[in-house]
């Protein structure tokens, strides 16, 4: 049975977005993190209080000893009595999040629905936040084998630079272009342009993968308030976001029981329902906010999502083909890269970020006259994918 | 601490044991009683050779709580001679430089301490073929 696309259905809009910086707040709490970005989403959108809460988060539980996040912030966010819950896909929570949010306003059962996607790192040692995260693999046979996620990505990276011919520095397009991306972004962790020279002598974390092919994760809090048509505030000064197509998928869960560790099937399949759903091509995509915690994330989505043939995007990383004024810009913001990488709250800053861009309000980092945005956050090395297609064409 | 669900995987983890699908003949690790290529139930033990080949690999310096002691210690996924592929560390390195392509072999190995008591859990590593001197 296929899903009919948006256009047959109850249109879903976002009607307010807001968002932390990505940092290492060691004076702000989870809930204080949260309800600044919940408050400043309802406000964006005019004062709309929504019915439903859903929340995006992965580490609460095995970081701040916090699980039950819906209520705790329905309750400090001055929602008491309305739905809420978390949903956690690892990576993949915030793009699942919304999803969650969309199914349920399409239904009719919800008009307006509150995400939030919240994150906070900075409570644990390094070597437990591994063990936190590593809790999203197969954990009899990969947590149990001692990997880590940082192992994972250099796996992948090896193996993709030996099967493609490519050189040691090959990924360095990526990082670059992250970096030139969150120098104009004044909400990002890292807000300056780095040097080829400077990615070429970064220290290495777990070969090949260096310190400049490595997202930082971090603390932070994004949030999206979606309407329902019928209920849609009128007449703003801003155009609304329509949610055009959305797709989720799961496929093995360890990175050594995927068919093609190089070519995730979750996102070659949800990136072509979403613009199946919303009716459109490829070449109609003005940016992409792929989910690039490690560089050959940024690579291996751009190639099994079909913008680049396998063992390309990294040449055209290189040519500043994803670059903004490039072919299609990637990470307009900064991506996990230079913006921050937070787990499961990613995929709620992407949608906030493509939203803004959508919108003409992304200041400094605008790609100019964008009408259409992908977003896609992954659980995982693609395990679970959430896929999305904004438009304020209508 | 973990001692039963270690335990559980006892023939997984010693005995690289997975299934075999009696429909469509795919070799099965770990096992799982639905194959993944058919769909089919596949219950019928198969007991793996343990040698394979390096897919990848790379060297773990900061370790996760629980690996810290080993580190540094190198992970692959090596893909065994009978189709899976599987995550595990390797062992035995010696000064031999390991490439992709590398033939290994299974061998058991301590994985960790489990918890304060340092109850030793145990499982499968793998070395680079021993081959007899010319």
């Amino acid at each position: 049975m296929t899903a009919t696309t948006n256009a047959t259905g109850r249109r879903v809009w976002i009607a307010g977005v807001g968002l932390t910086p990505v940092r290492e707040h060691w004076e702000r709490s989870l809930r204080d993190l949260a309800h600044q970005a919940m408050q400043a989403a309802m406000d964006d959108a005019g004062g709309l209080r929504p019915q439903a809460l859903y929340v995006a988060n992965m580490l609460s539980g095995a970081l701040s000893g916090q699980t039950q996040l819906g209520a705790l912030l329905a309750d400090y966010g001055g929602l008491r009595g309305v739905e809420a819950h978390t949903v956690e896909a690892a990576g993949a929570s915030g793009g699942m999040a919304l999803r969650q949010a969309y199914l349920a306003i399409r239904a009719g059962e919800i008009d307006t629905a509150l995400v939030v996607g919240v994150e906070k790192v900075s409570e644990k040692v390094t070597a437990e936040v591994e063990a936190a995260l590593v809790s999203a693999t197969d954990t009899d046979f990969e947590a149990a084998q001692g990997v880590t996620p940082t192992a994972q990505a250099a796996l992948l990276m090896r193996r993709y630079l030996h099967q493609h011919q490519a050189p040691a520095d090959a990924l360095a397009g990526f990082s670059l272009t992250a970096h030139e991306h969150g120098a104009t972004n004044p909400n990002a962790m890292f807000q300056k342009a780095i040097k080829l020279e400077a990615y070429q002598r970064g220290a290495l974390i777990s070969d090949p993968v260096n310190m400049f092919d490595a997202a930082p994760l971090a603390d932070g809090a994004a949030a999206l308030l979606l309407v329902g048509e019928g209920v849609a505030p009128e007449g703003g000064p801003v155009p609304l976001v329509r949610i055009a197509g959305s797709a989720a998928a799961s496929s093995a869960l360890a990175l050594h029981d995927q068919p093609d560790p190089l070519r995730p099937e979750t996102v070659s399949q949800t990136t072509r329902q979403a613009l199946e759903r919303a009716g459109i091509d490829h070449d109609s995509i003005d940016l992409y906010e792929l989910h690039d915690s490690f560089t050959i994330f940024a690579a291996l989505s751009l190639e099994a999502a079909g913008f680049a043939e396998p063992g390309t995007a990294w040449k055209m990383a290189a040519d500043g083909a994803w670059k903004r004024g490039g072919k299609l810009p990637i990470g307009t913001m900064g991506g996990s890269k230079a913006r921050g990488e937070t787990a499961g709250a990613t995929g709620v800053y992407q949608a906030v970020e493509a939203a803004l861009q959508l919108q003409g309000r992304a200041g400094g980092s605008q790609v100019e006259g964008a009408r259409w945005a992908l977003i896609q956050c992954l659980g995982g090395n693609g395990a679970t994918c959430a896929t999305h297609v904004l438009t304020v064409a209508g | 601490m973990e001692v039963s669900r270690h335990w559980r995987l006892r023939q997984q983890r010693y005995g690289l044991v997975g299934e075999v699908c009696t429909h469509c003949d795919s070799k099965i690790f770990p096992p799982r009683d639905i194959c993944p290529d058919c769909g089919q139930e596949a219950r019928t033990p198969y007991a793996f050779s343990g040698q394979g080949k390096v897919w990848s690999y790379t060297t773990i310096y900061d370790a996760p709580a629980g690996f810290q002691e080993s580190a540094p210690y190198t992970v692959a996924l090596v893909q065994l001679d009978e189709g899976p592929m599987v995550t595990a560390q390797l062992t035995d390195l010696g000064s031999q430089a390991i490439e992709i392509g590398t033939p290994v072999e299974m061998v058991t190995r301590k994985l960790r301490a489990d918890g304060d008591r340092g109850v030793l859990l145990y499982g499968y590593k793998f070395r680079p073929r021993l081959r007899a001197a010319a």
